[in-house]
């Protein structure tokens, strides 16, 4: 079987979507451990956001990061496709549709609605890039400000520039609304994805189905959470940079 | 329970042939006893229609008895009817009541055309196992079957995924017409035995790839196959046929 065949058969694409989705899932991880840097604010109020800073420059500092990006982008666009041309080809296996619709029976509504949860993800994701990516790299002299920490180099501020989003005073709560409905969608969409990725990989022990179950409705929670609640403790100034 | 007897508002398919519109008929029927099946009540309903001059409605079935995988309707929503693990001939009028309506419908996919009214061409499936659901062995005497020694566990669950009838519940339920269930019960039923182990690798990917000629779509695990099936194939199956995709699709050059 060649390459091309093994990753174009039905089964194939799964693959493809079950792999980028357990290496964005491996992001998150990063993603949530550094965010929840800015929680540092909690217990030390003189932190101002700055542990958050030196791990987000530490992330746009070094070239391995930086390759290992271009293939975070690669891996969310492989997904997305082939999620929408596996979500379009798969709706016209059926030309002529029921009169009365299964609805949830014998499968959540979730698990039917992985397209729509991703869509919604997608939106929320081009908000969130552009709010932040954007700015840290590609127009931050303009957008960003500098800070420097004792006997370092200065480095962006990208915490300052999250509490104006979320605390600026027009807009601020539109996003915070946006971004919990965001981590919402995410929530639903890993708590489908989480388990099936691995089930689409082939792990049908018994034990180890358990197993990645119970990890995943936890992951599908807490990463979830912890992401809604930066914006959510930014807003109502319990984390601050002063 | 107690006997009784039901008036029921019947909406079924009907559809001359397979590329006739078609359109649902409304048929009132009367006095149906609690203890019919379904496709008896449907049996008294084409008497009626033949008498009266007109077409009865074409609908599949054989056995009646759950095991030959033929009767196939879509029944208020869900294929088979309300019950679990049951086939349309397995179910009986005791699941409704006086004054019910019941919408009867075909199987939905593509690579399962309507030919008449509730009839739907599934040979699909039958070229998917043609492709490779079987085992080459040449004609002799045959062996005695404790030759080969098989573990309990593994006999039993290659036992359960063989219990599948091929009626394709598992693909009318599916959002994504998918027949992996299907497939998957076939391909483990013979990946779990030491007679099925020669062709291991070949056969599950000349089957999917037969699968994916007839237009069935990709699963996404949504788990409505399994809660339709009458046997109750698990979805376990899937996660295994994918096992011996991966491996088989990783190792052969072949296939
Ligand atoms: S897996 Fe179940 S629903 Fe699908 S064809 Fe076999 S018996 Fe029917
Ligand atoms: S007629 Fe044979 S299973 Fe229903």
């Amino acid at each position: 079987m060649k390459w091309s065949e093994f990753f174009t058969s039905s089964v194939g694409k799964k693959f493809v979507m079950a792999f980028t989705g357990l290496f964005l899932i491996s992001f998150l991880i990063v993603h949530v451990g550094i965010n929840a840097c800015i929680f540092a604010d909690l217990v030390d109020d003189t932190d101002n956001g700055e542990m958050f800073n030196k791990a987000a420059h530490f992330m746009g500092s070094s070239y391995l990061i930086r390759i290992m990006e271009i293939g975070l982008f690669v891996g969310i666009i492989a997904h997305i496709v082939q999620g929408y041309m596996l979500e379009f080809q798969n709706r016209a296996r059926r030309k002529q549709g029921y009169a009365v619709s299964m609805g949830s029976q014998g499968s959540a509504w979730y698990k039917k609605s992985m397209g729509l949860l991703g869509t919604l993800i997608l939106l929320f994701l081009i908000i969130h890039i552009s709010h932040f990516w954007v700015p840290s790299r590609i127009t931050y002299a303009e957008t960003l400000s500098e800070v420097s920490y004792y006997n370092g180099k200065p480095m962006h501020d990208v915490f300052s520039k999250m509490v104006e989003v979320f605390k600026s005073p027009t807009w601020g709560l539109v996003w915070v609304i946006l971004y919990i409905l965001g981590c919402f969608s995410l929530a639903w969409h890993l708590l489908h994805g989480f388990q099936s990725s691995f089930r689409t990989l082939g792990v049908h022990n018994k034990k180890w189905v358990g197993v990645v179950k119970g990890l995943g409705v936890a992951f599908s929670i807490i990463v979830p959470l912890i992401f809604a609640l930066m914006p959510v403790s930014i807003y109502f100034g319990w984390v601050t940079n002063n | 329970m107690e006997h009784y007897t039901m008036n029921l508002t019947l909406k079924v398919w009907r559809q001359k042939n397979s590329s006739d519109k078609g359109k649902f008929e409304t048929y009132q029927v009367s006095d149906i006893s609690s203890e019919m099946s379904f496709l008896e009540m449907f049996d008294v309903l084409n008497e009626r229609l033949i008498k009266e001059g007109k077409e009865p409605i074409a609908f599949d079935h054989d056995c009646r008895e759950g095991i030959c995988g033929m009767c196939s309707m879509y029944i208020n929503g869900r294929p088979h009817g309300p019950w679990q693990a049951n086939t349309t001939c397995q179910l009986h009028m005791r699941a409704y009541k006086d004054g019910d309506t019941i919408v009867v419908e075909p199987w939905r996919a593509n690579a399962f055309p309507v030919i008449k009214d509730l009839v739907v061409d599934r040979r699909a499936f039958d070229n998917i196992v043609q492709a490779g659901g079987f085992i080459s062995v040449n004609t002799g005497n045959a062996v005695d079957a404790n030759a080969m020694p098989i573990e309990k566990d593994k006999a039993d669950a290659a036992f359960a995924a063989a219990a599948c009838i091929g009626c394709g519940a598992c693909v009318a339920a599916c959002k994504n017409s998918s027949a992996m269930l299907f497939l998957s019960a076939k391909v483990s039923h013979l990946a779990l035995l030491p007679q099925g182990e020669p062709e291991r690798k070949s056969r599950v990917l000349k089957m999917v790839q037969q699968m994916d000629k007839e237009g069935f779509g990709a699963c996404t695990f949504t788990e409505a196959c399994e809660a339709v099936c009458p046997k109750e194939i698990s979805v376990t199956n899937i996660s295994r046929l994918n096992k011996e995709y991966l491996v088989a699709g990783l190792t052969e050059d072949k296939g």
